[in-house]
């Protein structure tokens, strides 16, 4: 047997490239029609579910609608009552916007903390990446909010410690100017999931990075801000992102803090609960659903804001060079 | 000196913080077993004795309805979930992630949009089409989008697995003659099942923590879910109740806890893999 019969010489030449060809175009054609197949769930999903509800509730709007007589359209009335002549409208968005804008950035300062933190320790990492992970899971349930406003109900242990300190709050559930903090308090304990995505994030840079600035002299300060920083940044803007469009969101511990009803005086009226309570307490669909339309412009426009502003900060290693 | 400070040190912080953090489980746990005059009055974290008549009380559960039938409720809905979401959601992200078609830009751009998209602007158009339908105080609303691939998360989160697989298997099935369905079947779904697994208990997780669509949708007491259940122990009974109530606390996150253990690795992971590659 001779070399040559072993690696046998690839077909070249006009007629193989030509039948390499159709066979490209055949797979090409063959994947189209299943596609669809595989899409159908998906597409009923798509219009069923989402773009014909989307473009019902934005008619709806427009309506005064109580679930019993047909729509009456009312034109840009819910809109202006709700902009000009709802004082608890802009409660609730008030109170939301509070609560995003002091929760959001302790929870992510918390998480970066956490991550950097797991990143030093050699052993146990695993174990601390897992209990540090489980409250983000627990954390959504009702239980657990309620555990919270036992926490920090009025003679509860929250109380009670802070009391040992001398400082005296009484139960911050029942107080207009600490209930938000409750739920704020709640959603901070569940800095596990974004923990999570920036320990990833974090053992993504390369330690080659680390040991060349080491060598350069970068002490450990110069070091995160020169390096973990900016490789971090984007990882950092898909929590905040994420963060951000989750807590605009935010029910269950707000209606289990408020008892319900966004008490106590309104103080924990957020945005989601007055939504709920105008739709299906007070039957009025029609100013929920403009209630939704403007939270979903909110958000876009957040988000639309924040991917502006991204440009100035964050930093695609891949689009450098 | 210094070296030892510096091994333990961060060992030390991470130790408290986890004690902080756990503080909330380990009194929802002691509180569940505390005896009716101490849970509001006593200082003492610890009981004076356990009262496991609690978890008896707990067990007779809300408005005559027992706790089986509520964890039943609740579990049928979950699982529901799990099916739905681990079906319809891996034959998108196989479209999506494997095969080629004209709309497949805007389509996934969609999708991706969505996820973006607060429940509340689709909530209210859907509850008036499941009215219409008659089943509200059923368990179909909760069930039934599941099947149809709205969870845009889990698309993506199969999307993103499925893109990594090495397309030469693929490739070599297509060359003996297997077709997109049979190497969905038999080769891309099997080598996903690290995703599929992930999206399956998340899927639970969230279906059996969830409150707002299970309040608006199932309103009596025999369709209630344990979730709703605890909400309305809430409202019957004075704080007096509350040995009972944290019992029955404890037994609506059991199963998330238990899932927690089995499946950790999974969901770190998942939670990992969507932050990145984006």
């Amino acid at each position: 047997m001779s070399v040559s019969q072993i690696d046998v010489p690839k077909p070249a030449g006009p007629a193989a490239d030509r039948a390499d060809a159709r066979r490209r175009a055949r797979g090409r054609r063959e994947a189209r029609w299943p596609a669809y197949v595989f899409l159908t769930p998906w597409m009923i999903g798509a219009v069923a579910v989402t773009l014909v509800p989307m473009a019902v509730s934005l008619y709806l709007s427009f309506t005064s609608y109580d679930m019993f007589n047909a729509p009456h359209w009312v034109g840009l009335r819910n809109y202006r009552e709700m902009l000009f002549d709802d004082p608890r409208y802009w409660r609730s968005v008030l109170t939301t916007l509070k609560y995003v804008v002091i929760a959001v950035p302790l929870k992510l300062a918390l998480a970066l903390g956490a991550a950097l933190l797991l990143k030093r320790l050699r052993a146990g990492r695993g174990f601390y990446r897992s209990a540090f992970y489980a409250p983000s899971l627990l954390g959504a349930s009702m239980s657990i909010a309620l555990v919270f406003r036992a926490l920090f109900n009025d003679g509860g242990t929250v109380d009670n410690v802070l009391g040992t300190f001398g400082i005296h709050l009484g139960g911050w559930v029942g107080d207009p100017h600490l209930a938000t903090f409750v739920v704020v308090m709640l959603t901070i304990w569940q800095f596990g999931a974004p923990m999570v995505i920036f320990l990833a994030g974090l053992q993504q840079i390369s330690p080659e990075l680390y040991e060349a600035a080491g060598l350069d002299g970068a002490g450990a300060w110069r070091q995160f801000v020169s390096i973990t920083v900016p490789m971090l940044s984007p990882v950092v803007f898909f929590n905040l992102v994420l963060e951000m469009i989750q807590s605009f969101q935010v029910f269950t511990p707000a209606f289990v803090v408020s008892g319900g009803n966004g008490g106590p005086a309104d103080s924990t009226l957020f945005y989601t609960l007055y939504l709920y309570e105008r739709g299906f307490t007070a039957s009025h669909m029609g100013y929920a659903s403009a209630m939704a339309w403007l939270m979903l412009l909110a958000i876009a426009a957040v988000t639309a804001v924040m991917f502006k502003v991204s440009r100035a900060w964050v930093f695609y290693a891949d689009e450098a060079e | 000196m210094n070296l030892t400070m510096r091994r333990w040190l961060p060992h030390t912080v991470a130790l408290i913080a986890l004690l902080a953090l756990l503080y909330p489980l380990l009194w929802l746990l002691v509180t569940s077993v505390k005896p009716a005059d101490e849970v509001v009055t006593s200082v003492n974290l610890w009981p004076s004795h356990f009262e496991w008549s609690n978890y008896s009380t707990a067990l007779d559960g809300v408005s005559g309805v027992s706790v089986t039938r509520l964890l039943g409720n609740s579990l049928l809905i979950s699982l529901g979930a799990v099916v739905g979401n681990v079906m319809s959601c891996s034959l998108a992200a196989y479209a999506f992630a494997r095969l080629r078609f004209r709309m497949r830009g805007p389509m996934f751009a969609f999708t991706v949009a969505t996820l973006m998209l607060p429940q509340h602007v689709v909530l209210i158009p859907q509850y008036i089409i499941f009215n219409k339908l008659g089943m509200t105080n059923t368990f179909w609303p909760l069930i039934l989008p599941k099947f149809l691939a709205v969870d845009a998360f889990f698309v993506f989160l199969i999307v993103q697995f499925m893109r990594n697989l090495p397309r030469e298997l693929e490739e070599a099935a297509r060359i003996d003659g297997c077709g997109p369905f049979r190497s969905f079947f038999h080769i891309v779904l099997p080598l996903s099942r690290p995703a599929l697994i992930t999206t399956a208990i998340f899927s639970f997780i969230w279906s059996w923590n969830d409150f707002f669509a299970q309040m608006i949708y199932l309103f009596s007491p025999q369709k209630a879910t344990i979730t709703l259940a605890l909400r309305n122990f809430v409202d019957q009974s004075s704080t007096s109740a509350y040995g009972p109530m944290f019992a029955m606390s404890v037994i609506s996150v059991l199963p998330i806890v238990l899932f927690f253990f089995v499946f950790q690795r999974y969901l770190v992971q998942g939670m990992a893999t969507s932050g990145l590659k984006s």
